[in-house]
């Protein structure tokens, strides 16, 4: 076991940075890594299968943050999309590659299950690619999405459905309506899990205050559910998708995101390890014509029925070649599909074979083949204008750190004025309660540079640190800095030394927390006292601005202790200066009117 | 205001209205009128943030409209514009729909701290007080209100006794004469 973990992360450690330098990505880096490891490489790792299975989990996790980033309300309207065009694509890939199938002699039965599999692609390739590339909110990546979403609800009935095309009857298992009931019943457990137990069960996971609990719930929840969907015989990714789905609306899913992440790699690595060991190279090796055909006619049937299927689904003309490279990959569930109608007899265990390296030299040639659309795009292109960069549905946020007593005021006032802000806060009970309200808030500590990724400091136009403790907002001031040079800050101090602290960052914009009420509160008291509310105003707007000079000229000094004592007491006698000369300038003023300097 | 229907609305500009004499007097005898509802701006609104939808309500209650401040650069105060702009909006003063000032009528009560002889060609400021009036005449025409004689008050600082009394006597004698016959009243203006 450790010495496998070994092998696995010592060649993933290897092979990645080395593809990706290399231009090639990081799928590619893993593939290779497998090979290199596996049974025809280097020979260091035995047990492909089982290694293969385990790592199918980070396809899971995978769908999982794909549904958290998916509301509802977005799902359903795209639906369209993945019930139109996801079935147009299966049905149109499936049909041409079976006929295919049937040219290289397969009977019909064999040709069409085997062309069904290979019209399904890897929802791992081409999500993990689409990540890379920044193209999952595009409407390209849309579509690609929404096409990859409808294999993996067609998978599962596809697999039910290969022991009816079987030559010899059906033999086991249970009859369909108790099937269909099993499935209805595991969603319907899906959804009342996500919906309604999940969120309190958080509060008080979260509540506790121990982030490796949170963790581990995290994980217990997506695996929790991907058991109960595979009782019922549903794609386990299909339901960790779901599951995502429902929790897209929930202040934690920031914080899942991030604790799921770095699994989700490692996984998804793994598997990507896996399929590079499982290539079979001594199948290769005795019939490689027949490989080469199917995999030559898979990439090249697929690509241009996909093509067909982007025109059809709207997708811009400049990027539908990229969007059947993306997809004309075999997926990990033709492996499955594969296995199972060997086993049910529909095919002999040498096609079965070769269509799975054929599948698997597909994945691989996926990097290679979008490095050669972009060569292509590129040089169609010639030395001619950049094409536009793809303007993002979501635009740029305000991200607001800390929705207490001040936070709450300004995004209030965004959310009037119509504005979109991407609030965080650490706070359950303030959390849950601000959602009682109606407020979009997030649950996670805002001084974790993975949460403000996520929350997307990478995008955004600003970020209001309204943090009350002051460590933690020097904290999230630094992080940004470093990591977000661009975004500009507007903070909140809670006091002098705060708010020297603040700007000796660099930050820009502050605002002492006390400073403006205790102004007003100073006008309400001259206003009693009988001076004239204008007045009182003119007098404090001179306050301010000699308070905040007298300020600015500590900040480079705020280390030196003896040097902010006799800044301060200069600026105190300045200040009187100041006000004694304004006062005698008011009240010749008032007392000549215009007939001075007549 | 006093709780009965308001007739008049005085809207009042002096940012430093216990430092003035003339307006101070002015306002203390307007604010003690009946059927006056007495806007002072700049206690209102020292932030220079006008409520605009109050400031409409009150000036559709009333029949007459004074505006009443000192003289600032032979204009307005910086308020009394900002009033201008805000209050006499688009769809409500002028414009699609814009008539909630037709028929009202419109007294400009300035004060100013020279005295007539300052306003005469060979005088401080040049030219005769009326040249400084379009502006603010204009607007209260262009939002359709009947233009009243001003009512000037000169030397506003260093007026005696007397003459404060007899200005603010003469001006509340004015608002009163639309407040006792309001139809009549109506009828005699120009």
């Amino acid at each position: 076991m450790m010495r496998d973990a070994l092998v696995y992360l010592a060649a993933a450690v290897v092979c990645v940075p080395l593809a990706k330098r290399l231009g090639l990505g990081s799928i590619l880096g893993y593939l290779l890594a497998g090979v290199a490891i596996g049974p025809w490489g280097l020979r260091l790792v035995e047990d492909v299968e089982s290694i293969m299975h385990f790592s199918e989990f980070g396809v899971v996790l995978m769908l999982f943050v794909i549904g958290l980033e998916l509301e509802p309300q977005r799902l359903w309207g795209m639906r369209g999309a993945v019930f139109g065009g996801g079935t147009f694509q299966l049905a149109l890939s499936g049909a041409v590659l079976a006929a295919g199938g049937v040219v290289l002699g397969m009977s019909v039965t064999a040709a069409t299950v085997a062309g069904l599999a290979l019209a399904l692609s890897s929802t791992a390739i081409a999500m993990q690619t689409m990540a890379e590339r920044n193209l999952v909110p595009t409407p390209m990546g849309r579509s690609a999405f929404a096409v990859l979403l409808l294999q993996d609800i067609a998978a599962i009935p596809l697999l039910a459905a290969i022991p009816l095309l079987a030559a010899h009857a059906w033999t086991g298992g249970s009859p369909p309506w108790q099937q269909a009931g099993k499935v209805l019943g595991a969603v319907i457990a899906v959804l009342v899990i996500g919906r309604y137990l999940t969120r309190p069960v958080l509060r008080v996971v979260a509540s506790s205050n121990i982030r490796e609990v949170f963790t581990a719930f995290a994980l217990l929840l997506v695996i929790g559910i991907s058991q109960l969907m595979s009782l019922a015989g549903v794609s386990m990714a299909l339901g960790a998708f779901l599951a995502g789905v429902l929790l897209a609306g929930s202040e934690y899913r920031h914080a899942l995101e991030t604790d799921i992440e770095p699994f989700k790699g490692l996984l998804l690595g793994l598997f990507f390890i896996s399929v590079g060991m499982g290539i079979d190279f001594g199948l290769l090796e005795s019939t490689p014509k027949v490989i080469l055909v199917i995999f030559a006619g898979l990439i090249v049937l697929k690509l241009v029925t996909l093509w067909a299927v982007a025109t059809v689904m709207g997708v811009g003309s400049a990027q539908r070649w990229l969007f059947a490279a993306l997809l004309a990959q075999g997926g990990e569930f033709a492996f499955v599909v594969f296995g199972v109608a060997e086993t049910a007899g529909v095919l002999d265990a040498q096609r079965s074979g070769q269509l799975t390296i054929a599948v698997a030299l597909s994945m691989a040639a996926t990097p290679l083949m979008l490095l050669l659309h972009d060569k292509i795009a590129a040089w169609r292109a010639g030395a001619a204008r950049r094409p536009d960069d793809e303007i993002r549905e979501s635009g740029n946020p305000v991200i607001i750190a800390g929705f207490g007593r001040f936070g709450q005021i300004v995004a209030r006032m965004l959310y009037a004025d119509g504005r979109r802000a991407i609030v965080l806060d650490h706070d359950t009970e303030q959390v849950e309660l601000l959602r009682r309200f109606g407020y979009k808030v997030f649950y996670g500590d805002a001084t974790r540079l993975d949460l403000l990724r996520a929350a997307g400091a990478a995008d955004a136009c600003l970020l209001v640190n309204a943090i009350d403790d002051m460590a933690d907002s020097l904290a999230l001031t630094d992080r940004v800095r470093e990591h977000f040079p661009k975004l500009p800050i507007i903070a909140r101090a809670r006091n002098v030394t705060h708010y020297v602290e603040l700007k000796s960052r660099g930050v820009d914009v502050v605002e002492r927390e006390t400073f403006e009420s205790a102004l007003r509160t100073g006008r309400h008291v001259l206003e009693t006292l009988g001076v004239d509310r204008f007045r009182a105003r003119e007098i404090a707007d001179a306050f301010r601005r000699h308070n905040l000079a007298t300020l600015e000229a500590l900040v480079p000094h705020f280390r030196d202790e003896a040097r902010v004592l006799t800044e301060a007491k200069a600026g105190r006698e300045e200040l009187r200066e100041f006000f004694a000369r304004d006062r005698a300038q008011f009240e010749t003023e008032q007392r000549k009117g215009w007939k001075a300097g007549s | 205001m006093t709780g009965r229907k308001t007739v008049i609305c005085v809207v009042h500009a002096h940012p430093y209205p216990t430092r003035s004499r003339t307006n101070r007097a002015l306002a203390d005898a307007l604010r003690k009128m009946e059927g006056v509802d007495f806007r002072a701006l700049y206690d209102l609104y020292p932030d220079f943030d006008i409520d605009a939808a109050a400031e409409q309500k009150a000036v559709e209650q009333a029949r007459v409209v004074v505006w009443m401040h000192p003289v600032f650069w032979y204009s307005v105060p910086a308020l009394m514009k900002h009033w201008f702009d805000k209050v006499l909006a688009y769809g409500w003063a002028y414009g699609d729909g814009g008539a909630a000032l037709h028929g009202k009528h419109c007294l400009w009560v300035p004060t100013t701290g020279g005295d007539e002889r300052d306003f005469t060609p060979t005088g401080l400021h040049a030219h005769p007080f009326a040249a400084y009036a379009p502006s603010v005449e204009q607007t209260a025409r262009f939002c359709g209100m009947r233009w009243e004689p001003p009512y000037v008050i000169h030397d506003a600082i260093a007026i005696d006794d007397g003459g404060l009394a007899r200005h603010v006597a003469g001006l509340v004698e004015r608002l009163a004469r639309w407040r006792a016959e309001p139809v009549v009243g109506e009828a005699v203006t120009r």
